[in-house]
């Protein structure tokens, strides 16, 4: 008892500053993922779950039925599991290395002294500036099949248009350019102020030595870069994993299982059709579960090779 | 940075033609035409679809499928329209002002002493805390929405600004936590102490003291906590159940549906939301880069 109060009197400065968080977390993220792994594990659907209907409440019917819904989806049952996570890791891939690559790149030249540097700046950064789910409807506007901007100047160099959003191919295609284009700038923005960060007699001290342009890339750039390379680019990965205006609003409403990723494919099971609630959480249990192994790997991996460049 | 430039001597300007030493970060004729030819079509590339937009917006309601004739009879006739709307764009600009302001206070609040907690003091629960801020930015709304959404009602918390203001600091919080955990380390721990000898209690040390030195990185978590309620569609989907209460991200859907398409309408709203998120997004971009660096550096 003690220990407790004598804690409490050194601590409670610090806990009463968490203390919001902390409430706000556990009520509406904890106890709803609680809630949410506990109907992974049920059969709770449209028809069994409580509901009130005007005056009368109709209480809850559903089952636990242990790992079935698991079984179900990962044993291939339910149909889609496998084709869809495909996609997922395919999007997220190629989403953050564009991001990267791009976002790299644009950076490195936003670095240089050169003129409209600051004109340029604003500009690339006006995709963040817009928000997600205007950028999707301007973009289904472009790519429309019959009248949109993109078609028509295909159209007009003499290339027969394509279906953007409609076609399973170039839908994919599709929602991976915009999903980029929304992208870049975050990342651009962020590795800016990493090359900004670096030393400039780094820079001084491997030209001495006679490093070439690559080699001072190479050796003192993104090693520069690494802190928050690693940072940027666990976050995008998780961002653009569980990415959800662009697929649901770009191709969403019509699309089949084709080019929705896992987050949108579990929405649309709680959401659209017969609402399967259970079959939904447990969509969400193996997200989470696969980016926490991510996460956990990604963060052990970094934390080896800083050791053996330490070591070395 | 200082580079000394070497003056070409005597000797080597008569053994003509040297090459003059270039300064790094000069470039030739040449790399300066590629520069900018780069610069211009990336910079093309991200404004054209807003520009695309904003031309479209100034066509009538059926104009979106010729777009040529735009140019020859520009009418403001959408706006109008949108703005006229009962229920309509109205509406929903005023809730998402609302719910975005809402969850701005109260998320930088909340996530500023959090975070300068996290910075300044060694407390059991540190560790697990920011651990649990990275684990939650996984957290993918398929398995919260359902839960969250019973939760809420069992609040009385459905279809009112407060539960979706409660929502988006989950989302955007933790983020934020983290990243300024990471400003308010940059900040020497000596002004702290100096206040504390004043007299200064914790709370007044951090109230008076670090957040008015942290202002560009309050002032990005700021940015992003808004443009993130400004925007977010799943939850304010769900949650807001009658059109007085839909936010913008909600009803542009009902204008480009299954059975119709008001591309009129979508575009003159898509202008007008996008001014106020553009606006906030300008007044704190010179911030950007050294708010976002200062926590996104440590990990």
């Amino acid at each position: 008892m003690a220990t407790v109060t004598r804690r409490l009197g050194r601590h409670w400065y610090a806990w009463s500053m968490v203390a919001p968080v902390v409430i706000v977390l556990t009520v509406l993220v904890l106890v709803p993922l609680g809630r949410g792994l506990y109907l992974s594990l049920t059969d709770a659907n449209e028809s069994t779950i409580g509901r009130t209907i005007g005056p009368n409440h109709i209480p809850s019917t559903y089952e636990f039925v242990g790992l079935d819904n698991y079984w179900h989806v990962l044993s291939g049952a339910e149909g889609h599991f496998y084709q869809v996570l495909t996609w997922t890791v395919v999007w997220t891939i190629a989403c953050v290395v564009l991001h990267y690559v791009l976002g790299l790149g644009l950076a490195l030249m936003l670095n240089q002294r050169a003129r409209f540097r600051a004109g340029y700046r604003i500009m690339l950064i006006l995709p963040w500036a817009v928000p997600a789910f205007v950028s999707a409807f301007a973009w289904r506007l472009l790519l429309n099949g019959d009248r949109g901007i993109v078609n028509q100047a295909l159209a007009s160099a003499g290339l027969s248009g394509v279906q953007w959003l409609a076609d399973p191919l170039w839908q994919k295609v599709s929602v991976i350019a915009v999903n980029v284009w929304l992208g870049v700038p975050f990342m651009m923005v962020a590795l800016l102020g990493g090359l900004q960060s670096i030393p400039a007699e780094q820079y001084e001290a491997a030209e001495m030595d006679g490093a070439s342009a690559w080699q001072r890339f190479t050796y003192v750039t993104l090693p520069g870069l690494r802190p928050i390379s690693s940072t940027v680019v666990l976050l995008g990965s998780i961002w653009t994993f569980n990415q959800f205006p662009v697929i649901f609003l770009l191709v969403g409403g019509d699309a089949g299982a084709d080019s929705q990723i896992l987050v949108t494919y579990a929405y649309r099971l709680a959401f659209a059709g017969v609402r399967d609630y259970s079959g939904a959480a447990t969509y969400g249990a193996l997200i989470l579960l696969l980016l926490l192994v991510f996460a956990v790997v990604y963060r052990r991996r970094l934390a080896e090779q800083d050791s053996s460049l330490r070591s070395r | 940075m200082s580079l000394t430039v070497v003056e070409p001597t005597a000797a080597t300007a008569t053994a003509a033609p040297v090459a003059r030493r270039r300064r790094r970060g000069d470039r030739s004729r040449a790399a300066s035409i590629a520069y900018h030819a780069v610069m211009i079509t990336a910079s093309a590339a991200a404004i054209f679809p807003v520009l695309w937009i904003l031309y479209m917006s100034f066509g009538d309601a059926d104009a979106w499928a010729n777009p040529g004739e735009i140019l020859s009879n520009p009418v403001l006739s959408n706006y109008a329209n949108v703005l006229r709307q009962p229920d309509g764009f109205p509406t929903w600009l005023a809730n998402s002002l609302i719910l975005a302001a809402g969850t701005t206070v109260v998320g930088v609040l909340i996530a500023a002493s959090a975070g300068y907690a996290l910075s300044r003091m060694r407390f059991p629960g540190h560790g697990p805390l920011m651990w649990s801020f990275l684990i939650t930015q996984m957290f993918p709304v398929a398995i919260l929405i359902v839960p969250l959404y019973n939760i809420l009602s069992a609040l009385h918390l459905i279809n009112t600004y407060a539960g979706l203001v409660l929502t988006y600091c989950t989302i955007s919080v933790p983020f934020c936590a983290w990243m300024l955990r990471g400003y308010f380390d940059t900040i020497p721990a000596e002004i702290d102490e100096a206040g504390r000898l004043d007299g200064l209690s914790p709370f007044g040390t951090f109230w008076r003291l670090v957040v008015p030195l942290a202002k560009p990185g309050l002032a990005v978590t700021a940015f992003y906590t808004f443009l993130t309620a400004w925007g977010e569609v799943a939850y304010a989907t769900q949650f807001m159940t009658t059109p007085d209460k839909y936010t913008l991200a909600v009803g542009l859907q009902t204008y480009v549906g299954q059975f119709k398409a008001e591309w009129g309408a979508m575009t003159a709203a898509s202008v007008m939301i996008s001014m106020v998120a553009a606006a906030v997004f300008f007044l704190v971009q010179r911030h950007l880069v050294s708010g976002l660096t200062a926590g996104a550096g440590k990990s």
